[in-house]
């Protein structure tokens, strides 16, 4: 009885949930007395895996697997937790694995809990806690099935080195023409650029920074803290910024270690995009904004004056600090 | 084009969250309920197939009787008729377990749903039902097109987009961006009155158990008080953020 984690690449580099992944079956294979398996995808250096607890990586080499595609993926995901025995199958919440998860589940006929935030209450009965209500609340979830397929959000772990060294065998999924009927026909994707689903850090602007030709403010502060920018609705819908960079419950969900929210007065749908957030700090002309309930540090002031002379702090800490 | 749209009854997002039952339940006192919001957009982006190039929209809730009136707004919005499947929706498995028989019934070659509601944000019922039907599946949808048996869909990805080429019969998780906000529809009073003649039909549910059980809810703990920092003192912002949360 293994537990199976799904190691995400992002531009042939394992992504971080990759290895909060690992440490998170780490901790429930050292419980239960099992060991960890990661199932990659044409991954080409998986020796960053063994050093957060992976025993065993199966790792799939197919060039029809190059581009991601969710019923293949998934295929592929539900082969491997079928050869290793998998009792747990644990995947990230990137938007891909988001939009696989519920197919491994069917494929797996195993119970599915999706936004789980810490390791499980307990293993048997098996209780994971979630988000629910827009983070307005956790859901102890029961998954009752023999194999259980779980997700976990982003930073709600986080990373356990255990320094071993993970064997490698190579693994062929039998994939069914059928499972390529959805093909991708191009895609467009910042390239260079932190984005908001992987950033710890996240800057954010709202409608107080006035216009477009103001956010070279946002971007100097993201860039000091090598940072991803993001922005309220209202931000999106004037076209001052990107609908991708849109956060809230009709946006993004972010979960970075820091969010720091410009001009932004705080109204609750934005907040449920945020509140998984670890460390909230607020900058807004009105000392009575309701963001400052949730933030955890506020400066009252005018983000014109404040955001240059903090930009420079951040810039001089990094430079003493690297 | 024969379209199924999913609609999952919800609290306003405003709406305070709160347990009875040794927080064993969600406290509906006082709740006002509305369309998911990703669904409205999927309900009028089905409204708009129907204006342009001919469909009948369905929409279908797996719920109680309370859950009529949201459905009754989904028809004053343009739908054709309403299936309310009866059944408390106990998990996204069962929900979707419902769906995939009223899809088989109905022959609906496409069906939209919300990529998540924002009651249990499970994201489980599109998946789910699309690997239950074997059809064709399209996750966190921003564009559809729809031509013949073919469709053209754009979905997010983390840090951007990408288009997607799909063949109905198609099950859609679907988002902001189907349609714009501007353009989603409220109920008029024509729309209103005609709702009342239209069909909501009540169906018994399937026999299939629940894979997960929502045990017990929980409030998160009330945090500390802000900290206010002078806009003079930013060093103690960055002296904070350091050695205080260790974020940087
Ligand atoms: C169904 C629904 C879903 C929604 N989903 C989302 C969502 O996903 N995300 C989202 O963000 N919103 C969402 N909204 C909108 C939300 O209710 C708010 O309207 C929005 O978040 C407000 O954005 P804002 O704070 O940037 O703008 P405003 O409300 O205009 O606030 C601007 C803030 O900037 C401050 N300010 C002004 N000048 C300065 C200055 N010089 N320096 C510092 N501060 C200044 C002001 O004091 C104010 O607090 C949703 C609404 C609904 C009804």
């Amino acid at each position: 009885m293994s537990i199976l984690i799904y190691a995400e690449q992002a531009e042939g580099k394992f992504k971080k949930t990759a290895f909060e992944l690992a440490s998170y079956a780490k901790k429930i294979a050292g419980e239960t007395g099992t060991t960890v398996t990661a199932v990659t995808i044409n991954a080409n250096d998986v020796s960053a895996l063994g050093q957060y607890g992976v025993d065993k990586v199966l790792n799939v080499k197919n060039d029809k697997l190059a581009t991601f595609n969710a019923k293949a993926y998934a295929d592929a995901i539900k082969q491997a937790a079928q050869k290793e025995g998998a009792k747990i199958v644990v995947l990230s919440s990137t938007t891909d694995s988001l939009y696989l998860a519920p197919l491994v589940a069917v494929g797996l006929e195993a119970g599915y809990a999706s936004n789980v935030v810490a390791a499980p209450i307990s293993l048997s009965p098996f209780q994971v806690k979630r988000n629910a209500f827009s983070n307005k609340a956790f859901n102890i979830t029961e998954i009752n099935t023999d194999v259980k397929v779980i997700a976990i959000g982003k930073n709600s772990f986080g990373l356990v080195e255990s320094n071993g060294a993970a064997t490698v065998e190579e693994f062929n999924p039998t994939l069914n023409d059928a499972d390529f009927s959805v093909k991708v026909e191009s895609s467009e994707k910042v390239t260079g650029k932190v984005t908001i689903a992987d950033a710890d850090v996240v800057v954010s602007g709202g409608r107080g920074l006035k216009g477009p030709e103001n956010w070279h403010l946002i971007e100097d502060l993201a860039a000091a803290f090598g940072a991803a920018t993001a922005c309220s609705k209202p931000v999106s819908d004037l076209g001052w910024r990107p609908h991708s960079e849109h956060v809230g419950q009709t946006g993004k969900p972010v979960a970075s270690n820091l969010y720091v929210a410009v001009g932004i007065s705080g109204a609750i749908q934005h907040i449920a995009g945020i509140n998984s957030s670890k460390v909230k700090v607020v900058i807004n002309a009105d000392a009575d904004a309701p963001f400052f309930k949730v933030a955890d540090y506020g400066i009252v002031g005018d983000a014109f004056e404040i955001l240059p002379k903090l930009t420079e702090k951040i810039k001089a800490f990094k430079a003493q600090n690297s | 084009m024969k379209i199924l749209v999913c609609i999952s009854h919800v609290p306003d997002t405003t709406a305070k969250i709160n347990f009875t039952n040794g927080d064993a339940e969600f406290d509906t006192n006082g709740v006002q309920f509305v369309i998911n919001p990703n669904d409205e957009f999927g309900l009028t982006r089905a409204i708009i197939f129907k204006e342009q190039q001919g469909a009948s929209v369905t929409v279908v809730n797996v719920g109680g009787t309370d859950a009529e009136a949201t459905l009754r707004k989904a028809l004053a919005i343009g739908a054709d008729e309403a299936i309310r499947v009866n059944a408390n929706p106990t998990d996204g498995f069962f929900v979707a377990k419902q769906l995939a028989e009223v899809v088989k019934n109905g022959g609906y070659d496409l069906v939209i749903a919300g990529k998540e509601s924002l009651d249990y944000n499970g994201g489980m019922v599109p998946g789910m039902l699309a690997a239950m039907l074997n059809f064709d599946f399209v996750n966190s949808c921003l564009k559809l097109e729809v031509n013949g048996t073919e469709a053209k869909a754009v979905r997010e990805i983390d840090g951007g987009k990408e288009t997607l080429s799909a063949k109905l019969p198609l099950v859609v998780g679907g988002q902001k961006g189907l349609v714009e906000e501007k353009d989603l529809r409220i109920p008029n009073m024509r729309g209103i009155m005609m709702a009342r003649q239209k069909a909501l039909t009540v169906l018994e549910p399937t026999g299939a158990d629940s894979k997960t059980k929502a045990v017990k809810f929980e409030k998160p703990a009330p945090k500390s008080a802000v900290k206010m920092i002078s806009p003079d003192n930013l060093d103690e912002l960055v002296n904070l953020l350091h050695n205080e949360a260790k974020v940087i």
